[in-house]
């Protein structure tokens, strides 16, 4: 059987599907369907998976991030004693982990606060970050202009800040202007250095914000004191908190989820209130999968079904087809043809019809997340090997469904098929 | 004496209807020369089809010997019949038998392609031999657009496509008036005069002239036998 043979079987093949056009796209409409919905499913998917990934690379996989909280209020608590509540983590905290820990690589400790920024007639509130040179290395942010806090700004407590982008934007005319002095919280800084932020809006919750202004934590100790003063507003109760995050790194991804339970145990023994949350990213991102999977089973049962009706619509024609044909296949075999000369006729033609469906749901499929991306901003992906499955289903539908009229063609008695009609 | 082309030896076909048996063939002995020309005649049901079919490889017979080009013919398989159907033998029907959605020119080259000829091949042989039955200006016709008699000599261009030896007709002429059936019967004693074997079902006797022998069948049997052996 060579190629040239092939090409005229699948030519007369469509000739004859077109004798009878909207019965065979009727029929290829099943698979348009569950094709569609392979593609689609695997978009969906890709990009859920590829969004996750993003979002647990920003965070950092290696990462454990504690937070201090502020504990719930008993009701019987006397309210004046409640004017100062003092929670949250402790210096003695990122100290404990950092040395207790053998699976701890880094720690990074970091205090937040609000305070007014303002240079020259510009003016907006930030948070101010006041950690370590660390925070660089675990929270990795692109670095558009200048130099991030370092080791001799720490011992040296200089006065330095790095901004956002976004701040940078807000407070000096031109974006790379490094070297200006700006006032933060009635403190001048210079300026060493600008990153770009994550913007918010994502489902996991990132370290960093766009307002965010980086200081040393020396720096913050000597200016603002060990511990920060929140005013509440509204109320006249003050709060009290010494460290507002410890950004943990591990050593290896295994060692991330015993780690965080050895942190969590530890914190639990010195912590007489839970005020305190331990979050780890690598857990967003096995919920993520989770989601995922169940994802795609739903839309791989959808997708299957379709694929299962769409073949037994093309088999239901292709046997309507072989009694139509009756006194064709009589008059063939009576000419010559062969068994498998005739199987062949009509498995290329459900072959055919079953790959015009793939080929349209194909483009279907493609087109349904362009759709979704742009309706729900919900990223979406077509993967490379999804159109080569496509195709494999297509054929792989097109002959197990298409065998059994062929075969029943083929071993039609060649008299009783020239007496038919 | 020319050689046998064909030979059947006490050949018997039975069908079973519930719990009688239908002697369609019942022990028949015959031999057909190489380019000779017969008629087989008989009443309607005697089982003149069933006779042409297992000479014609379509269908095998219940018992007895079948020898064609000196092959027994029982031996072979499904395949082998086919192959023998598509090289041997030319099949012409009463009602024509052309594949309606297919062209003159197509029809005629399906016994090509089943060999295995290449396109240009078949449709430089199929314009031949539509040629040899005047049809070739009537190549890209559908058979619908054309007469009976038309129609029948395409059928006739399609049966010759590979060069058989053996032609069968079951009533070639039985769906046209006398005067086209006449064209048909020229056309057939031409290829007969060429060294064609050709056995030929009709029941009429005008037509039986044609042909230099002729048998009578009834019930099964052979009746009686002329101008052969
Ligand atoms: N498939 C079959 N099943 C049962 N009986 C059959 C079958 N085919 C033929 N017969 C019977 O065999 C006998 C011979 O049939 P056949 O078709 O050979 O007759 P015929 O001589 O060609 O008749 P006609 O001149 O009407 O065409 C008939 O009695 C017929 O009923
Ligand atoms: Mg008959």
């Amino acid at each position: 059987m060579d190629s040239t043979k092939i090409v005229r079987n699948i030519r007369l093949g469509i000739k004859d599907l077109m004798l009878h056009k909207l019965r065979s796209f009727l029929t290829a409409l099943g698979m348009v369907f569950g094709v569609g919905s392979v593609i689609a499913m695997l978009a969906v998917g890709e990009g859920a998976s590829k969004q996750a990934l993003e979002q647990i690379h920003k965070l950092g996989s290696n990462n454990i991030i504690i937070n201090s909280m502020k504990p719930v209020e008993q009701a019987t608590y006397d309210k004046e004693a409640a004017r100062l509540s003092m929670y949250g983590l402790l210096y003695e905290d990122e100290i404990r982990i950092r040395e207790s820990l053998d699976t701890v690589k880094r720690t990074v400790p970091a205090r937040m606060m609000r305070k007014d920024a303002r240079l020259g007639e510009r003016n907006m509130e930030l948070r101010l970050v006041c950690t370590t040179p660390g925070w660089f290395e675990l929270v990795k942010r692109r670095l558009v202009a200048g130099r991030v806090i370092a080791q001799r700004d720490m011992i040296k407590s200089a006065p330095v800040c790095v901004l956002t982008e976004h701040g940078a934007r807000r407070l000096l005319a031109t974006q790379h202007s490094i070297g200006e002095n700006i006032k933060i919280g009635g403190v001048f800084y210079e300026v060493i250095g600008i990153i770009i932020s994550e913007v918010g809006g994502t489902s996991i919750q990132v370290p960093d914000q766009e307002i965010d202004a980086y200081i040393p934590i020396t720096v913050s100790i000597e200016r603002y004191g060990e511990a920060t003063y929140d005013h509440t507003s509204g109320s006249r109760s003050m709060e009290l908190v010494e460290l507002h995050a410890i950004l943990v790194e591990v050593e290896s991804l295994e060692q991330v989820e015993p780690s965080a339970a050895a942190i969590r145990a530890m914190l639990k023994r010195f912590h007489k209130k839970e005020d305190y949350k331990v979050s780890v990213p690598l857990t967003l991102l096995n919920q993520a999968k989770e989601t995922k999977r169940t994802f795609n089973i739903v839309l791989g049962s959808i997708a299957g079904i379709s694929l299962l009706v769409g073949g037994i619509g093309i088999m239901n024609i292709m046997l309507a087809s072989v009694t139509e044909r009756t006194r064709e296949i009589g008059i063939r075999r009576a000419i010559g043809a062969k068994k498998r000369q005739i199987v062949l006729q009509f498995l290329t033609e459900t072959l055919v019809l079953s790959l015009a469906g793939g080929l349209i749901g194909t483009l279907f499929g493609i087109g349904i997340p362009k759709i979704i991306t742009s309706l729900s901003g919900m990223p979406t992906v077509i993967p490379g090997y999804g159109i080569l499955l496509s195709l494999g289903i297509s054929i792989s539908i097109g002959i197990i469904f298409g065998i059994y009229p062929a075969m029943r063609a083929a071993d039609l008695d060649p008299i009783e098929a020239l007496r038919h009609e | 004496m020319a050689r046998a082309i064909v030979q059947i030896t006490d050949v018997t076909k039975h069908y079973r209807m519930g719990s009688e048996v239908v002697r369609a063939l019942d022990g028949i002995t015959l031999s057909f020369e190489q380019g000779s020309f017969w008629a087989i005649m008989g009443p309607s049901g005697s089982g003149k089809s069933t006779l042409l079919n297992i000479l014609g490889c379509l269908d095998r017979p219940t018992s007895g010997k079948y020898i064609l080009a000196s092959k027994d013919v029982a031996q072979l398989d499904d395949d082998e019949l086919s192959d023998i159907r598509l090289k041997h033998i030319g099949f012409i029907f009463q009602s024509f038998n052309l594949i309606p959605q297919l062209t003159v020119r197509q029809n005629v080259e399906l016994p090509l392609f089943y060999l295995g000829n290449d396109e240009q091949t078949s449709a430089e042989k199929a314009r031949k031999t539509l040629d040899l039955v005047e049809l070739s200006d009537r190549l890209d016709h559908k058979p619908t657009e054309l007469s009976g008699g038309q129609q029948q000599r395409v059928a006739i261009a399609r049966s010759l496509a590979n060069d058989p030896d053996f032609i069968l007709a079951d009533e070639p002429t039985g769906n046209l008036d006398t005067a086209t059936g006449q064209q048909i019967m020229d056309l057939l004693g031409a290829l007969n005069r060429q060294g064609k074997t050709i056995l030929m079902v009709t029941h009429e006797k005008e037509i039986a002239e044609h042909a230099g022998h002729s048998l009578h069948m009834r019930d099964g049997k052979i009746e009686s036998i002329r101008g052969g052996t």
